[in-house]
This record gives C-alpha cells, structure tokens and sequence, in this order.
C-alpha cells in the first residue's frame, strides 16, 4: 500500500530548478532510503513532504504529492500535515527545557490536556524510542544536558509523542558516534511495523542495513528507485553503480 | 538549503511562469487560526503591539511637526535672546560648541581605549575586564546623576564654575562609554587578515593601528559618534548644573551657556513660553532625525562592507 | 630605537584612555558618597531613608525621602507594566512577523524612538498626556498613572532592542522543531524561542528598570512632583530625580547636602540593577 505518492515535483530556489520531475510511490510500513551525493535534492525532497520547504524564501513547487490520496499542497492544514508527518533532523535539537516537556510539547500543542494522559504518552513515546530507562531518573532535567545520541533518540520519541503516521528522517546520524548510530538504526527497524519512515543518508551501509527501498539522486532527479537488495546488488543504472562502488560521490 | 555550484543556463527557468503550489492562501490561513484559536489571539495581540509603538511614535513626531512648525518664525533665530523674543540663536550655537568640545575630549579617549582593549590587551588581561564593567557601569548612570557629579567635581571642586567647559566635560564622561564600545565593534570587525598583512610586510604595531586598522573602522567609529552627539543635544539633565542656563551666546569655554534642550525646559517650566517652546521641540526633532538618518545609512555601510568580506 | 619609544608612548597613551573610565566611576563613586553619606548621617539614615515628611525650608527642617523612593518606584512599576508587554510583543513581531519589506523602515524607526530626547517626550506628555488623562478620568492630569504611561513608551526601544536581538539568538533549529511537531507559527514562537531568549529578555526589562527608574526631565513634567505618599495612581508623585532637579537650585547647606544624598539612595538603586543586568547577561551566553 503506497502512503505517498509524488507526481511530476519540480522545485526551484529562485531561478535554479532543485528537483526535476520527480515521480515516486513511497510504501507504508517500510524503510525508504534516499540517497546520492550532496546537494542532488534528497533532503529537499524530504523537506517537500511535510511542507518545511515553504519557509525557505523564493521556493516555488509545482506538480502533486499525495498523502493517502489526499494532495498536502491543496486545502490540507499545514500544522494537521506536520502532525500526521513526523521529522528528525540532522543536528539533534532538542528544546532548551526539560525532557519531559520536549515531548509533552507536541502532545499539548494539540490539546492534550491532563497529567495522566501526558505522563502515559511521555512514557511510550520514551520506552518507543528506547531511551525510557537512561531518563526515566531525570525527567524534569534539562535535555540539553543529554549526549548527542540520546538527543537525537529524544528527538525521535518526540515525533512519536504526536502519533504520527510517517516519520521524516534527515541524516539523523551523520553527527553520532557508531554506538549511537547503531542504537538508533535497531530502532527505526524497531518502529517500522507501525510507522512509514523515510530518511535520506549519506551512508551508503545504513541505507543498505536499515531500508527496504532505496532511491538514488543525482542532480535533482531520481536516477533509480527500487528494492534496496536490488539497488546494491544489481543496480539497472550505470550511474547509481558508479556510485554505489564509490566511485564519486 | 542544497545548492550547487555551477548553474547551467538550461537550468534557468522563469519562475514567475509557474504556478507554485507552496503558497498558502489567506482563506487557508483563516482556516488554520480558526482550528487554533490561541494561534489568532497571539497574533493579533502581536500586531497590536506593533501597531501601537509605530502609531505612538508617528503622532508624537506628527503632533510636535504639526503644532510647532507654524510657531517658527524668523525672530526665533535672531542673533540676542531677550525676554520680548526668546530667540533660540544661542542655544544652537551653544549646542554646537557644547558638541564639539564634548567630542573632543570624548572621542580620542574612546578610541584609544578601544584600541586598547582589541589591538594591545592580551586575552585574560585584568584591565580588560576592569574597563568593560566600568564602562557597563557608565552607561547605566542616569544623566541626573553626571549632572550632579559635573556640578561636585568640576564646577565646585575645580572652580570652574557654571560653564561651558564643565558641561562638557560631564556629558564626555557620559557618551564615553558609547563611543568607546561601537569603536570596538568596528575594531573587531577588522579582518585579522589585514593586519597580518601589515605585519608581514615589516609594518610595526602603531602603523598597522593607524594605517591599516583604523582606517578601515571608519565608518562605525563614525556611526558611533553621530550617536553620541545625539546624546548630547538631547541632554538636560546632566546640563543645567553643569553649564548653567545663561541664553546668551558663550564668549569663552568658562562662560555659562544653554543647549537646546535646556533652552527647552527653561522655556516650558514657567509655562509661559509655550509657542517658542513648539518651535524648539521642533528644531531639537528634526536635528534628531538627521542624525538617526546619518546613523543608519553609515550602519547600512558598515554592513554593506561586512557582507563583502 | 625612535621607533620603539614611539611604540611605547603610544601604548601607554591608549592605556590611560583605557583606564579613563575607570577613573570616571572612582570619581563619580568618591564625590556622591563623600558628599552624600555626612549628610545621611547628620540626618540619621532612618529618618531619610522612611522618614514621610519632605519639608527642608521649614524650621525645623525635615528630611524623609520615603515619599520620593515611592514615587520613583510606583512609576518604574507603571512603565514596566505598560511598556515590557507593548515592547515584547513587538519585538516578536519584529523579529519574527514583519516582512522583509517593512522591517527596513520599522528598525531605524525604533532606534528614533530612542534617539528623541527626553524634553521632548516630556513636553508631549504635558500637552498631550497630561490633559488626556485630566479629561478621562476628571483628574489633575499630572499623575502617576500619566508617567507610569510616558515612561512606559520611552522604555520602549530599550526593551524592543534588547529583546529582539535575544529572540534572534535563538538557533532556527527550535523554531524548525516545533513547525516539524505541527505547532503553528505563533505557538513554536511564544512557547519555544520566547522562553530560549528568557535571559535576554530580562536583561531588557532590567535596562529598561535602570532607564525609568533614572529617567528625570520628562517624568518631571508630568508627574504632579508632589513630596508626599500617593493614595492613588490618579495622584501626583515625586520622584529621586525630580527631587533633585527641582530644588538643587536653590537649596543650600543641609537642604543642598541631602539632595545629594538622594541622589546617592537613586546611584545605589541604578547600581543594584546594573549588577542584576551584568549577571542576566552572564547567564545568556
């Protein structure tokens, strides 16, 4: 069952045309992974899928992206959208108070009201994004004070904390040590029964160790989409092989 | 924001041709704030605000150019003050003596020690520290207070009396600190680059300072000291114990002399003077409105010249 | 050799400018407490600090300042309460609400605000506050409640200015955060970059206190200027500054000894916020 579907997306910085022609169905329940050399358009893509392109100044998209069927560019609340479609960034940034308000922000802000509510989800959002037993102690402490790698899993658990359907991963380990790294790929494995997650990498092993689907970008197109078993084995295009081996990139 | 380095020319697109489909309508913004109606309440309340600062600022500078504008009149810039025509003539010449003694001592001072803070001090250097807080304390000395300080320590204790120079001097300990700081901005903002260059081509620390450094911080020391000479023509407080209200042009630094602004105040505090006193407070807005406009086209260079780097 | 001891005046040259300042505080500190504190004293610090009754002309005379430290605290209370809100909420706006193409007019149109010398504003508050307020509330006009406002806008720039800067220290990332949660525009910036540039808005709202509480020429047009307890906000206040101003020119002896004093008690308040706004500023970075 596909969760997103992208119809002929152009999107231009200005005059310069960032992604071309993008045509992609993204499956639900399942790992996507875009990747491809810096600045080919992966992470603006990603960006274009909760509608956070529409802060950058002179972004112009044209064309479709459905969201169970549901064009996010038409009459869709942008605020509904970003609830329904979770995102993680590629620097952790974990609000300046304390944990436990990093994740009953989300909650809140959608009118979740009640201690006992907000304690239940703060708690599963934690235990979902394993990180519940290395903070359950210091809740009402700051998060700044947490190491990178428990930020960016508190990040996580505060996507979660607002129940969406899709999750937005944008290089979310790039600035973590391996240990971090391989905590938060066993998790994003963990989460994908329930979630649709899609996250773009500059690690060609990640892609390949957490996703279910690869796409390859080069210069704002999507070269190649397919099985990530096939993409890394027996890719059809030229290019995305030249890559794959590390021969640019 | 991704972007690449080289932009093919195939790759131009007149994006006015296109119809984006990331712009969000008023009709749909409408429709988030109704589903979120604290959303509307702070919003509002923040256009309020804004509307109310600017709104405030506009009739005050409305209301004085209004009702003072038809009080000018020639007679009000005739050479003699007398009490048949409070002629404003001394005061603005007292004004503009006032400013330039008060900027000459002020300004050398500041800009030797900002020099000394950003070009000699070493870093975990005591002094430094020293000086900040000093300077930190300074400028939060109400005028009052220097006024009083002016009237102890230069018209009492030197004997200097009600005068010019006693002025002077207490409103130079007051815009100091002003100086001082925005010299050090613009020090700051010298690239490294330009003195190493100096350095390298033999040049010693002095002539790199005078030759290289400073040259190029012009423009904010500049921008600092047009501030502070607004400071000095609206200053009263710290004036009228200093120098005196005497209205007559001043012969020497140690005669007494009113600026503007204490013209002013000694034309509205017996209430009978109200016309002229429109017509002063006219005079005193449009000099404060040169001096923010020069201020900010020297800041917009300052930050044209920063972005270039 | 002529260029070494060249290099060496001028080193010292720009370290007395250095020093100057520090000079200027010693000095200003040796002379206010040297002729304000023998006075206190003569007096008795108790009865000046709360003693109620103002009277320095009268035999005998009577030096209690309590009605003045009142004052100048009822209306840097007022113009905190008019002005930090109006000042904050502008800031926000236009730190984060104003296009690009207003912005360019709005910002140096605050720094005019602050650049308005305060007889001007003190004028306008006599010819424009003072009858408003006398017509609105069948009052005298010249009140606390006419300076609390006066004061409150001539705060303004210092907390718009302050608190702006501090709203756009705080890193895009929080702001990207909390839209990415599904929080509106105006929820990601009151609940989460207002309460990161906390510290440094209250550093404005501590400058802000520091300039109300010194602010002289205009609160003295406005303010009734009378030396007793107010009963309302509708009443007429005096405050430190205008204490001073008003009567320095005549006074002599003890009368012109306490009014030094006073102005002392006023350096010892600016002092105590100045020290506030250093440890806020700390705290920020």
């Amino acid at each position: 069952m596909e969760k997103f579907k992208i119809e002929n997306l152009d999107l231009y910085y200005g005059n310069f045309q960032a992604l071309k022609n993008i045509n992609l169905n993204l499956e639900a329940n399942k790992i996507t992974a875009f990747i491809g050399p810096s600045g080919c358009g992966k992470s603006t893509l990603l960006k274009s899928l909760n509608r956070m392109n529409d802060l950058v100044e002179g972004c112009s998209i044209t064309g479709n992206v459905l969201l169970d069927g549901e064009d996010i560019y038409g009459d869709m609340d942008v605020n509904h959208l970003r609830k329904r479609v979770g995102m993680v960034f590629q620097k952790a940034n974990p609000f300046p108070m304390s944990i436990y308000d990093n994740i009953a922000f989300g909650p809140r802000t959608h009118g979740v009201r009640g201690k006992a509510r907000l304690n239940e989800i703060v708690e599963k959002s934690l235990r979902d994004a394993a990180i519940w037993d290395e903070v359950k102690d210091r809740l009402k402490k700051s998060a700044l004070g947490l190491s990178g790698g428990q930020q960016q899993r508190l990040c996580i658990a505060r996507a979660l904390a607002v129940d969406p359907e899709v999750i937005l991963l944008d290089e979310p380990t790039s600035a973590l040590d391996p240990i971090s790294t391989s905590k938060i790929e066993d998790l994003l494995l963990s989460l994908k029964n329930n979630y649709t997650i899609i996250i773009v990498t500059h690690n060609m092993q990640q892609a390949g160790r957490v996703s279910d689907k690869t796409a390859f970008f080069l210069l704002g197109e999507v070269v190649e989409f397919d099985d990530t078993l096939k993409i890394f084995n027996n890719p059809s295009e030229r290019r995305t092989e030249d890559y794959i081996t590390g021969r640019f990139g | 924001m991704e972007k690449k380095n080289t932009i093919e020319s195939s790759e131009l697109v007149d994006i006015n041709s296109i119809q984006a489909i990331n712009r969000r309508s008023v009709r749909q913004r409408l429709r988030e704030y109704k589903k979120s109606p604290l959303s509307l309440v702070l919003f509002l309340f923040v256009i309020l605000a804004a509307v109310v600062t600017f709104a405030v600022l506009l009739f005050l500078i409305g209301y004085i150019l209004v009702k003072g504008i038809p009080n000018l009149s020639l007679d009000l810039f005739s050479w003699n003050y007398s009490t048949e025509n409070q002629s404003m003539m001394p005061a603005l010449i007292s004004t503009i003596f006032m400013t330039l003694l008060s900027l000459i001592i002020a300004v050398p001072l500041g800009i030797g020690a900002a020099i000394y803070l950003v070009e000699y001090a070493r870093r975990g250097n005591k002094i430094v520290g020293a000086v900040r807080m000093a300077a930190e304390t300074l400028s939060g000395v109400p005028s009052i207070v220097y006024g009083l300080f002016g009237m102890l320590f230069f018209v009492t204790t030197l004997h200097w009396g009600y005068s010019l120079l006693a002025g002077a001097f207490t409103l130079a300990i007051m815009i100091l600190p002003l100086v001082m700081r925005t010299t050090e901005e613009a020090l700051l903002a010298v690239p490294d680059m330009l003195r190493e260059g100096s350095f390298g081509l033999g040049a010693g620390k002095l002539r790199t300072v005078f030759k290289i450094v400073l040259p190029s911080a012009v423009p904010g020391i500049l921008a600092g000291v047009i501030l502070a000479i607004g400071r000095i023509v609206g200053e009263t407080a710290a004036l009228i114990y200093t120098s005196g209200t005497v209205a007559a042009v001043p012969k020497t630094p140690m005669s007494s002399a009113r600026t503007l602004a204490v013209h002013m105040y000694a034309l509205t505090d017996n209430g009978l003077y109200m016309e002229q006193a429109y017509a002063t407070a006219v005079v005193l807005l449009i000099v404060v409105l040169v001096i923010n406009f020069l201020s900010a086209v020297l800041a917009k260079r300052v930050a044209a010249k920063s972005i270039e780097r | 050799m002529k260029q070494r001891v060249l290099e060496l005046v001028f080193r010292i040259l720009f370290l007395i400018a250095a020093l100057a300042s520090i000079l200027a505080v010693i000095l200003i500190c040796i002379f206010l407490f040297a002729n304000g504190f023998p006075p206190m004293a003569e007096i008795g610090v108790f009865d000046f600090l709360f003693g109620m009754d103002w009277s320095p002309v009268d035999v005998p005379p009577s030096f209690g300042i309590f009605p003045m430290i009142v004052g100048s605290l009822y209306v840097t209370a007022g113009a905190i309460i008019i002005g930090v809100p109006i000042g904050i909420l502008t800031a926000v706006f236009m730190a984060k609400f104003c296009p690009k193409r207003l912005y360019r007019p709005l910002k140096p149109a605050v720094e005019l605000l602050a650049g308005i010398p305060s007889i001007v504003y003190g004028f306008f508050g006599m010819v424009v506050l003072v009858p408003l307020v006398r017509e609105l509330f069948d009052s005298k006009g010249a009140s606390i409640l006419t300076a609390s406002i006066l004061l409150g806008i001539m705060i303004l720039p210092t907390i718009i200015g302050v608190s702006e800067s501090a709203i756009r220290a705080v890193p895009n990332s929080y702001y990207e955060g909390a839209l990415a949660l599904g929080a509106s525009h105006e929820r990601s910036v009151f609940f989460v970059m207002l309460p990161a540039a906390k510290s440094g808005i209250m550093a404005g709202i501590v400058l802000g206190i520091g300039r109300a509480i010194g602010e002289t020429m205009a609160v003295m047009m406005v303010a009734g200027n009378q030396a007793r307890m107010p009963d309302s906000i509708l009443e007429g206040v005096r405050t430190l500054t205008a204490n001073i101003v008003m009567e320095m020119g005549y006074a002599a002896d003890l009368h012109r000894e306490a009014l030094i004093a006073t102005a002392v008690v006023l350096f010892v308040f600016i002092l105590i916020i100045n020290l506030c706004f250093s440890l806020l500023k700390r705290r920020m970075k």
